[in-house]
């Protein structure tokens, strides 16, 4: 059954379709991955889909909610985690605090005055630090962190209101090849475990076709193609557009050499 | 001409060059190659002053150059086409020329904007278009225009063929190789092997900010292992 | 008709100084990014630059001549600042600069001071156009409309500047993207000077130009600084067309406000203002990121920690000494120390949303002075007690916060700061206007301690208990998970509102409490004075609460409670030499220069030599770790 359906997206910017018609859906427990060029309208997709810019048309169903014209936090609460393709996390707390935030809005408790957050829900949190591999890191300030392991941290925090879908933008950009590895198995290992559906973009092809169930290819904010990896990996256009299939780059050898 | 050496560079907190090493010659157009994230951007940025280095050298025509000002840097001859182009949207295309104008040194042909539009015929018609109305690959050009009316010696052009359509890649390629004929030498990131391929004297390839393969664009697509690894084609 | 129009004119011409003022403080923030709060500083020595000039240069040649030269004087002054003040701090954080050119304000005002005299100048009459005109059967001064014509023919000039020459191409392209402009090869350390110049040029004219129509005074600088951040807020920033309209439009609203209400011409501006920026958040033809605060990474703050054994001693030696205080020292010790808890729990207050927050607050005072006039009104009109005025107060000034801040929190970075700056105008005007009410400027006199508390040194006591008190309580509020809410939206706002966070909520709620405390703060001040007039509500207060937290440190806990005890201690100090402000102005510009961090930064220092070395060994592990892997 399909948990995420996605009908007839579209929003422009002074004139040009960003997102044009984009229709798609997501099942439980199912990670497809969002790919196409730079400039393809992913992005504009994902903040669409998490209430940050608002359609001109079409409509975000989760679970039978319409998600259009709801707030971040409000989709938020509605079970959806995300993570951010330039790490955004709470710079001046410690990385256990950064999770313990979470865990506190979680329980609707950020106008709390009459305790301390410093140890509030903590041995929750050091259980997602357990997840990620990071709980001896728990007590480092945030900004010393290297830029993998922030990545990684983002996806605990993503964790603490214990998602039904995760979107994930660009999660392992910047990260070196062990880690990116380590990472999207980790995702793959929950959404198995825990029957979450994850949404993700990502450029490293190598993570796409090991983990993705499925394959959404976005080009000029149309939806391309879509299917299975083996699919769309045979798809002459995404080849022609995305993959580096080389026939027009062909066509100008002969042209201009 | 250009010589980079043993170069480290953080962006915020993240150790991104690992002791980056490269050269460029007299004239010649040498493609850095990598996928998004290996280093390219920081690369480029760390030569042209934007990002300081925190160790290593940068050298151009004798003049060790890592940590000056970005503008001291420009103006030694050395041009900068960004990746995200970062044009003018609220001036013009003549007023962007306008601001990248500095005069020609010794003997070399200045450029102007007209021959900047004949070469981008393009932006002929829209010369007095403000900018931000303009589409991607228009301000593609815009950019290159822009850098070329300094009249460098030497071009960074970070990721020219990115999200723009396959006919303007193709104008962008017999571009650059004019550029070339010019005697402009050209240092070119790209994550598009066959673009770089069609313009390039030498590829280097960078992975996890580190140099991983130099050598000549034939050499590196007679070894389809190491491309898959490193470039993933 | 004749009326209307005549009426239409003045207002113009009156719009023509605020237009030069605003549209050289928006290309100075467009190009470098610092919001100069000295430029009414500059207008003022414009207004007075020129008096000199006026009566030594005869004629109209002579006047037109004063008009250009102060222009060049005032531009060069501007330069000289931006050369010894700003150069060295561009690095830090937008707040930093902000200080600094506080500092800049005590120092030009004392200079005036002491070059000019403290009475107020009549400015000469233009050649020429000493007279006045008949329009539709309504005089109207002549040099009324010269006025208008050089606010015309400025603006004219500024479109050509930025339209037809290469430099004035550069400022647009370098307000766009100043490190793209760099990397072409511009140096944009001369472009910021041109900059810097040319807007004082501007103040300073407009300061020259007025000098026939209002002469000069020492009030200016801060009178006009208001009115030109409201055009700013309003036009846009870093537009200069839209400064040239919204000076229109606000000097209309004051000319035919007092018309239609003459008590609340300052109210009905700021109402516009409100209106305006809640329908359009970035005034009438600014752009939407215009102003947007960027946070300066290299500065994160540290998290924070319940305070340890050795934290709990100090405070605890603190407090004891200042319980001892009344035994060795005499009433002027009582009284000093009591100044310095009052200010304590006002700057304290201020950081809870400025530090914990990021929200810079530049009308604090309407909190401070809110509160003391809530006391102040319970006591004289209700006759309620000390104790129970010491409980509304707060309340009141919190409620008041409230209604601001839901204006406010919409807005963030520069924006939030002027409108915050221009809602306590907002109060203090009603304060002034509402004579029958509060006595305008005469202020409300005779509110005292209640019988017991009566003695300076009892009444130290309640001070020193509820200050206490208030400060530890925002303190404690900053360890909940409120106070760690607030500090998620100051460090990410998007990330605080993906896992759920309310952010404007939160920081509302934030801007009340502090509101409430400093209000707090404001009742003290009443019962220990006996007395409170307008100042308590002015700019001037609520520079002097950003000036205690920036000089304590916008990072610690701590800052504040140093920074109020410095600065008060230095004001005491050097209220005895005549120009004590130029001197407090210097100090305040040598520790923004010499120590960004404050003097908590400053006591750091050691430690913080400590952590690099630290972090140092601790990458070095880091990145053999990695090249192990």
């Amino acid at each position: 059954m399909s948990f995420l359906v996605v009908e007839g997206l579209s929003l422009s910017f002074g004139g040009v379709r960003a997102v044009d018609d984009v229709s798609f859906t997501l099942a439980k427990g199912e990670l497809l991955a969002l790919i196409g060029p730079n400039g393809a309208g992913k992005s504009t997709c994902f903040n669409m889909l998490y209430g940050v810019s608002r359609p001109d048309s079409g409509s975000v169903k989760l679970d039978g909610n319409e998600l259009v014209g709801l707030k971040p936090r409000q989709i938020w609460r509605l079970g959806v985690g995300r993570t951010f393709q330039i790490t955004a996390t709470f710079t001046s707390m410690t990385v256990c605090e950064n999770v313990q935030m979470a865990l506190l809005s979680h329980a609707n408790r950020t106008f709390g005055i009459f305790r301390r957050a410093h140890d509030a829900y903590r041995d929750q949190a050091m259980d997602l630090l357990d997840i990620i591999g990071m709980r001896g890191q728990a007590d480092r300030p945030t900004n010393v962190l290297a830029y993998g392991d922030l990545k990684r941290l983002e996806l605990a925090i993503a964790l603490a209101n214990e998602p039904k879908l995760l979107l994930m933008d660009e999660p392992t950009a910047g990260m070196a090849q062990p880690e990116r590895r380590s990472l999207m198995k980790l995702t793959a290992d929950l959404v198995r475990d825990r029957g979450t559906s994850v949404l993700f973009t990502e450029h490293d092809m190598d993570v796409v076709f090991e983990h993705s169930h499925r394959l959404l290819v976005l080009n000029r904010g149309r939806v391309l193609a879509e299917g299975s990896v083996a699919e769309v990996r045979a798809d002459p256009k995404v080849r022609e557009i995305y993959l580096g299939g080389g026939s027009t780059y062909a066509s100008m050898e002969t042209n201009h050499a | 001409m250009l010589e980079v050496a043993d170069l480290n560079s953080f962006y915020g907190g993240a150790h991104i060059l690992h002791g980056v090493s490269l050269d460029v010659g007299q004239g010649e157009v040498v493609a850095l190659l990598g996928r998004n994230g290996a280093g390219k951007s920081t690369t480029m940025k760390s030569i042209m002053g934007l990002v300081r280095p925190r160790s290593g050298t940068v050298t151009f025509e004798g003049q060790a150059i890592a940590g000056r000002p970005a503008y001291r840097i420009a103006r030694l001859g050395l041009g900068y086409v960004p990746e995200d182009r970062r044009i003018f949207t609220d001036l013009t295309v003549l007023e962007n020329l306008e601001v990248g104008c500095r005069a020609a040194r010794g003997t070399q042909r200045a450029w102007t904007s007209e021959r900047l539009f004949e070469l981008f015929p393009n932006l002929a018609e829209r010369r007095s278009a403000r900018a931000g109305a303009m589409s991607g690959g228009e301000q593609q050009m815009l950019t290159i225009a822009r850098t070329l009316m300094g009249n460098p010696k030497l071009v960074l052009l970070d990721e020219p063929s990115e999200g723009i359509s396959p006919l303007i890649v193709e104008q962008m390629a017999f571009a650059i190789r004019q550029l070339k004929a010019e005697g402009i030498a050209i240092l070119l990131s790209e994550q598009n092997l066959h673009f770089a391929m069609l313009i390039a004297d030498r590829v280097q390839v960078i992975e996890g900010g580190r140099i991983q393969f130099h050598g000549t664009a034939e050499e590196l697509s007679n070894q389809p292992k190491l491309r898959e690894e490193l470039l993933a084609l | 008709m004749g009326f209307f129009v005549a009426q239409l004119l003045t207002g113009m011409a009156n719009a023509g100084a605020l237009f030069l003022v605003a549209s050289g403080l928006s290309i100075i923030f467009g190009v470098t990014r610092v919001v100069n709060f000295a430029h009414g500083s500059f207008y003022m020595l414009g207004a007075y630059i020129a008096y000199t000039l006026m009566s030594h240069l005869p004629g109209a040649i002579g006047f037109w001549s004063a008009i250009v030269l102060t222009g060049i004087a005032v531009g060069l002054i501007g330069l000289l600042v931006e050369i010894v003040v700003l150069k060295p701090i561009y690095r830090a954080p937008e707040l930093y600069q902000l200080v600094a050119t506080f500092g800049v304000i005590l120092v030009i005002q004392d200079a005036v001071r002491y070059v000019w005299g403290p009475e107020d100048l009549i400015g000469p009459r233009a050649p020429g156009f000493g007279g006045v005109v008949s329009i539709f059967g309504q005089s109207v001064p002549t040099y009324d409309l010269v006025l208008i014509a050089l606010s015309l023919v400025v603006l004219a000039a500024l479109w050509a500047l930025f339209n037809k020459t290469r430099i004035g191409v550069l400022i647009r392209a370098a307000t766009q993207d100043r490190e793209m402009v760099g990397a072409l090869g511009v140096n944009q350390t001369l472009l910021f000077s041109a900059v810097f110049f040319l807007g004082s040029f501007l103040a300073g004219i407009g300061g020259a130009a007025q000098l026939p129509k209002g002469g000069a005074d020492l009030t200016m600088d801060l009178n006009i600084i208001t009115a030109v951040f409201v055009v700013v807020v309003i036009g846009g920033m870093g537009s200069i067309f839209g400064a040239f309209m919204a000076s229109v439009l606000i000097s209309e609203l004051q000319v035919f406000g007092v018309q239609l209400l003459p008590q609340s011409t300052l109210v009905l501006m700021f109402v516009v203002m409100a209106i305006i920026l809640v329908v359009r958040p970035q005034g009438l033809f600014g752009r939407p990121d215009a102003a947007v605060y960027q946070g300066n990474s290299a500065m994160v703050p540290k998290p924070l920690k319940p305070l340890g054994l050795a934290g709990k001693l100090v405070g605890a030696a603190i407090l004891a000494f200042l319980a001892f205080i009344p035994f060795y020292g005499d009433n002027f010790l009582v009284f000093l120390f009591s100044d310095i808890i009052i200010f304590c729990l006002f700057a304290a207050s201020l950081h809870f949303i400025l530090g914990i927050g990021g929200m810079a607050s530049f009308g604090h005072a309407a909190y401070y002075g809110g509160g003391a006039y809530v006391a102040a009104l319970l006591v004289q009109y209700l006759q309620t007690p000390m104790e129970l005025a010491i409980v509304l107060a707060p309340l009141g000034a919190g409620f008041l916060a409230l209604i601001i801040g839901w204006f406010c929190v919409r807005l963030s970075g520069v924006y939030f700061a002027m409108l915050t700056l221009a809602f306590a105008q907002v109060v203090w005007s009603v304060v002034v206007q509402w004579t029958s009410l509060t006595g305008g400027t005469d202020g409300i006199l005779n509110i005292w301690p209640s019988d017991w508390a009566s003695d300076p040194s009892v009444f130290y006591y309640v001070v020193l208990v509820v200050g206490a008190g208030g400060i530890i309580a925002l303190r404690a509020m900053a360890h909940t998970p409120f106070g760690y809410a607030l500090r998620g939206t100051r460090d990410s706002s998007l990330r605080a509102e993906a896992i759920g966070i309310h952010v404007r909520r939160v920081q509302l709620l934030a801007f009340a409490f502090a509101g409430a405390m400093a209000g707090l703060a404001g009742a003290l001040f009443v019962f220990a004075k006996g007395s409170i007039f307008p100042t308590e509500l002015a700019i001037s207060r609520s520079f002097d609460a950003l000036i205690m937290v920036f000089f304590g440190g916008v990072q610690s806990l701590g800052g504040p409670i140093a920074g109020a005890s410095v600065f008060t201690l230095l004001q005491d100090w050097l209220s005895d030499f005549t120009y004590w402000q130029l001197l407090l102005g210097v100090a305040i510009i040598a520790v923004v220069i010499l120590s960004p961090r404050g003097i908590t930064g400053l006591l750091e220092t050691t430690g913080r030599i400590g952590d690099r070395f630290r972090t140092a060994t601790g990458s070095n592990a880091e990145v053999a770790g990695k090249e192990a892997r």
